[in-house]
């Protein structure tokens, strides 16, 4: 096929206004690719998951290929979405792939201006000092009328809304059992 | 949710009240459009004509902060012109029962109320009982004091014309919604509401959800598909982890968190167990021993013994409140000295946001894990720190794992749980939560083995054996639960027990990963029902009941109210379709309560669980323009203002403009997850706050212009968007202008912009203590 630049510009933008109603979900029709070689996911291990986003709960496929992922679309097969995705679970692929993402355990320490890396050995053991100290010297063992309560006052927790069910449940018991009454997360604001 | 995404396709009548769906949940509108194409309506309830509004049938505005005078408006309407269902309010709902003659409600208060104590006694919010314990019920709806006719007189007041002066929505409008919402009271019609933080994030703000609920049980829509009261899940799991309980006053599977008067675990069972002498109701929350004491066992393992009370005693006890308000109120006070976060950003998501980044400041340290710099994580660096060398939090900032670089299930709004898998590994040295939660139990066990130290009990006794990196599979199973004498995983929670031989880490997701496999990876895409319920895809739950409340789809007979979208029937033997609410071969001439969750079996029109009263009533926000012209209280009387230095609060004579924040599609709350995605960023790039072309013309704004929004709290700049989407309220007479503005922007990542909630109030529902963001005063001004 020749192609001019003109009909290539009409060609492309014919098939972007296609990809934008299929993307809003109310056109249902298989689209076949045509273009020159293979595709790029032929050989990309292919998983399932669901979006991070919002409480829908779209379906992804994710493509990676050599420890990378290089495609993240809609799952045609997931009975909420069929396929559709908003734009942010279009953009998933850029959480993937994002130069700005935090790759090191970063540390501040007081009054510094500046941050360091540390190893997770480090952080973790320096966290768990920090946190046993804070529990020492804030626990309530009875309140004023004399009745155990077993309370960490001094430490408040928080988080959960992006986690998974196994991290949210974990985190409950850890903070449970350390006697962790702050405990708050987004579901409350 | 009680009904789920797909289902809203079944409704006859949508009413999408706090909530702009079509912006935030925007595949959630693949479903209201079917439902559209098969003929539903559509209403839109909202102070800005929205990207919802403009696919509605309706559109009705209403000012912030008035949804009750709105709300309690239909059910007015509804009351008056007989328009519910009666024989499922007189069969499923409390409208027979007989309340306390003491009752009563005057000048916006309801009896009971202590104005030193700033509380209710409830005593009088109760039914009255016969000599076999049972509550006291008239048929007949005749007995003044039953409920429905309380809720008749109560309503009275919310008049058409009244709820035009309060909502400042014409009366015609009004009265178009309530009349094509109501007519989803005949038998065979249905409605859904689907609703967000528009209606929650109110000092009403439960009683906002509650009056929905109520309007939905006098049209007998609660149980039906195409049915239901349907909460929007903002957060991709903020369902599981409310599940799962990250939140002070409840433990995984809501059980109320122990207080400190319940000094031993009978006494906590004893004071939190229900009880009812009617054979009839099946009073779910009798089974709360059970899952208190496999809690325990998931929890405590070997170390939860009869002997030691499974050991309740390692749990804290409370006293008072802890909520996100009262840590950030603590903090400012000096009173905590370390701040752990799993992925939040309050220094952008929490109201009066300034205030909690000064609390910040107080922090000895601070851990937070996240996939990128946060505002939170660098609130020492940020634009109103003078001097960071003065700041002394030492500060760990965690590189976390996105939801492709781990597995796990998450729970959509529809309660599906969910499972994902891992496609590649995170970057660099990034790690899951699980990962990190491990690395710090297991170095604080081997400090408090080593050193000793405050009550190690519970922390040498927990059950956490994980190894070096927990395994997701394991924890799940450990949330399913185990039968202790077969060592197999628990078929469901009916299994459980109350002695210790079994252990559930929460009861709801008992049968979520059996002996069959993992539940919640299912792929099946079968549909029996062909109201798409698709029972064999993940699950959900409680028990893989798609619909909950589904046995009052059906009538008293067992035939559902609406053949074509059937949920469950009576066959003559037993109930098939989705999973029933109850015994699948107990048949409906049994009686038994509808509504299996509360002791009486049925669902409450007249409500005692709530703090500010049995009946959802109209108060003006914290901040308001008006007086109230429903009754002489302006504000809920049991709200709490902590009230700090930086907690100001301020008046309509100053900051003459109403207020309201929302969220757009191209961002995620507090923008972590967004602001740094270059796609994304080019979408949305910028701060603004929308207003009407009347309110930009008395302030000599242009389209475009760089204004500032001034509240009591602080001040903010942003692009002025001038636009007909807002509209001054008449109020009674009184034009008040609304603006509006996204809360996702702040000083980190890829595009930037003034935080909102620098502005928003630092005060919480009366019951939930969720922050009142939707409903503010300001001013605006160029800048």
């Amino acid at each position: 096929m020749d192609l001019t630049r003109r009909t290539f510009l009409k060609l492309t933008g014919g098939t972007l206004a296609a990809a934008t109603v299929a993307n809003l979900g109310f056109v249902k029709r298989r689209a076949y690719a045509q273009g020159p070689g293979e595709l790029r996911i032929r050989a990309a291990r292919e998983t399932t998951s669901i979006c991070p986003y919002c409480g829908v709960g779209c379906g992804h496929i994710v493509h990676a290929s050599g420890g990378k992922v290089i495609n993240i679309e809609g799952d045609p097969e997931h009975p909420v979405n069929e396929g559709s995705l908003c734009s942010k679970g279009s953009a998933l692929f850029q959480v993937a792939n994002n130069e700005k993402r935090l790759t090191k355990v970063m540390y501040r320490a007081p009054h510094s201006t500046k941050w360091e890396t540390k190893t997770w050995d480090r952080a973790l053991t320096k966290i768990a000092a920090n946190m046993k100290k804070t529990r020492d010297e804030t626990f309530v063992e009875k309140d004023a009328s004399g009745r155990v309560v077993n309370r960490n006052e001094g430490t408040a927790c928080l988080g959960g809304a992006a986690l998974d069910n196994e991290e949210c449940y974990l985190y409950s018991k850890f903070a449970r059992t350390l006697g962790v009454v702050y405990l708050e997360h987004q579901a409350r604001i | 949710m009680t009904n789920h995404w797909i289902d809203i396709r079944n409704s006859d009548c949508i009413m999408i009240i706090g909530s702009n769906a079509a912006e935030n949940h925007p595949i959630s509108f693949r479903w209201v459009t079917k439902a559209m194409e098969n003929g539903a309506t559509l209403i839109s309830v909202d102070p800005r004509f929205t990207r919802t509004s403009s696919k509605a049938d309706i559109y009705a505005p209403l000012r912030s902060g008035t949804d009750i005078a709105f709300t309690g408006g239909i059910i007015n309407h509804c009351l008056s012109n007989k328009l519910y269902n009666e024989e499922y309010v007189l069969n499923y709902t409390n409208a027979a029962h007989l309340v306390n003659p003491q009752y009563g409600f005057k000048d916006g208060l309801f009896t009971g109320f202590d104005p030193k104590k700033m509380t209710y006694d409830k005593s009088t919010w109760q039914y009255q009982m016969d000599d076999k314990g049972f509550p006291k019920r008239d048929p007949t709806l005749k007995d003044p004091n039953c409920a429905l006719n309380l809720m008749k007189a109560h309503y009275s007041r919310y008049t058409p014309d009244m709820v035009a002066k309060v909502t400042g929505c014409p009366k015609e409008k009004f009265l178009e919604v309530a009349n094509a919402y109501c007519a989803t009271g005949a038998r065979d019609k249905v409605g859904t509401i689907m609703y967000a933080m528009g209606t929650t994030q109110h000092t009403h703000g439960t009683q906002n959800v509650r009056s929905y609920a109520v309007l939905q049980l006098l049209l007998g829509n609660i149980g039906l598909a195409g049915g239901g009261i349907n909460a929007l899940r903002g957060e991709s799991n903020v369902q599981g982890s409310t599940d799962h309980c990250l939140l002070f006053h409840i433990i995984p599977g809501y059980l109320g968190t122990p207080q400190a008067d319940h000094v031993d675990l009978k006494t906590y069972l004893d004071k939190r167990t229900p009880k009812s002498n009617d054979p009839n109701s099946v009073n779910y929350w009798k089974n709360l021993p059970k899952f208190m004491v496999s809690l325990l066992k998931a929890f405590y393992g070997d170390g939860a013994a009869k002997n030691n009370d499974f050991g309740y005693s390692y749990l804290p006890k409370i006293e008072g409140n802890y909520s996100h308000i009262a840590l950030f109120e603590k903090m400012y006070e000096g009173g905590i000295k370390g701040l752990f976060i799993l992925g939040q950003n309050p220094a952008v998501g929490g109201p009066n946001s300034r205030m909690e980044k000064k609390a910040m400041e107080n922090l000895d340290w601070l851990v937070a894990a996240d996939l990128w710099e946060t505002e939170t994580a660098n609130f020492w660096q940020g634009p109103e720190v003078t001097d960071p060398k003065k700041v002394k939090t030492e500060v760990f900032l965690l590189p976390a794992a996105g939801s492709v670089e781990k597995e796990g299930s998450i729970t959509n709004s529809g309660r599906w749980a969910q499972w994902r898998y891992k496609a590649v590994n995170p970057p660099g040295d990034a790690m899951d939560d699980l990962y990190i939660l491990n690395g710090v139990f297991t170095r604080l066990r081997a400090l408090y083995k080593k050193e000793g130290g405050k009550f190690a009990e519970p922390i040498l006794n927990c059950a956490w054996n994980y190894g070096e990196h927990p395994d997701p599979h394991a924890v799940a199973k450990e949330i399913n639960g185990y039968d202790h004498g077969t060592g197999k995983l628990l078929v469901n929670f009916t299994k459980l027990a109350d002695d210790g031989t079994t252990s559930s880490g929460n009861w709801l997701y008992s049968g979520s990963y059996t002996e069959d496999g993992n539940m919640m990876a299912r792929r099946g895409k079968e549909d029996p029902t062909g109201i798409g319920l698709y029972p064999n895809w993940t699950w959900c739950w409680p028990v893989n009941r798609r619909i909950i409340y589904n046995r009052a789809s059906c009538d008293t007979k067992g035939n559902p109210w609406s053949p074509k979208r059937a949920v469950i029937k009576w066959n003559g033997s037993e109930w098939v379709g989705d999973v029933p609410d109850y015994g699948k071969t107990v048949p409906p001439e049994k009686g038994v309560g509808a509504f299996i969750m509360k002791p009486e079996g049925f669902a409450r029109l007249f409500g005692m669980g709530l703090a500010d009263g049995p009946f959802p009533e109209h108060y003006e926000p914290l901040e308001s323009p008006v007086n109230n012209l429903l009754s002489k209280q302006e504000k809920n009387p049991v709200i709490v203002v902590w009230g700090c230095a930086m907690d100001c609060v301020g008046d309509a004579k100053d900051y003459p403009i109403v207020a309201t924040t929302y969220r757009l599609t191209e961002h995620w709350q507090a923008g972590a997850m967004t602001r740094s995605l270059p796609w994304l960023v080019e979408l949305m790039p910028d701060m603004f706050v929308e207003m009407s072309p009347s309110l930009a013309k008395a302030k000599g704004i242009k389209h475009g212009d760089i204004v500032k929004v001034i509240s009591a709290r602080g001040e903010i700049q942003a692009y002025a968007l001038v636009t007909k989407r807002f509209k001054p309220f008449n109020l009674n007479g009184k034009m008040v202008e609304e603006i509006g503005m996204p809360w996702h922007y702040g000083y980190s990542g890829i595009c930037c912009g003034s935080t909102a909630n620098d502005l928003t109030p630092n005060v919480g529902d009366a019951n939930t203590m969720i922050p009142e963001f939707k409903a503010f005063l300001c001013d605006v001004q160029k800048a």
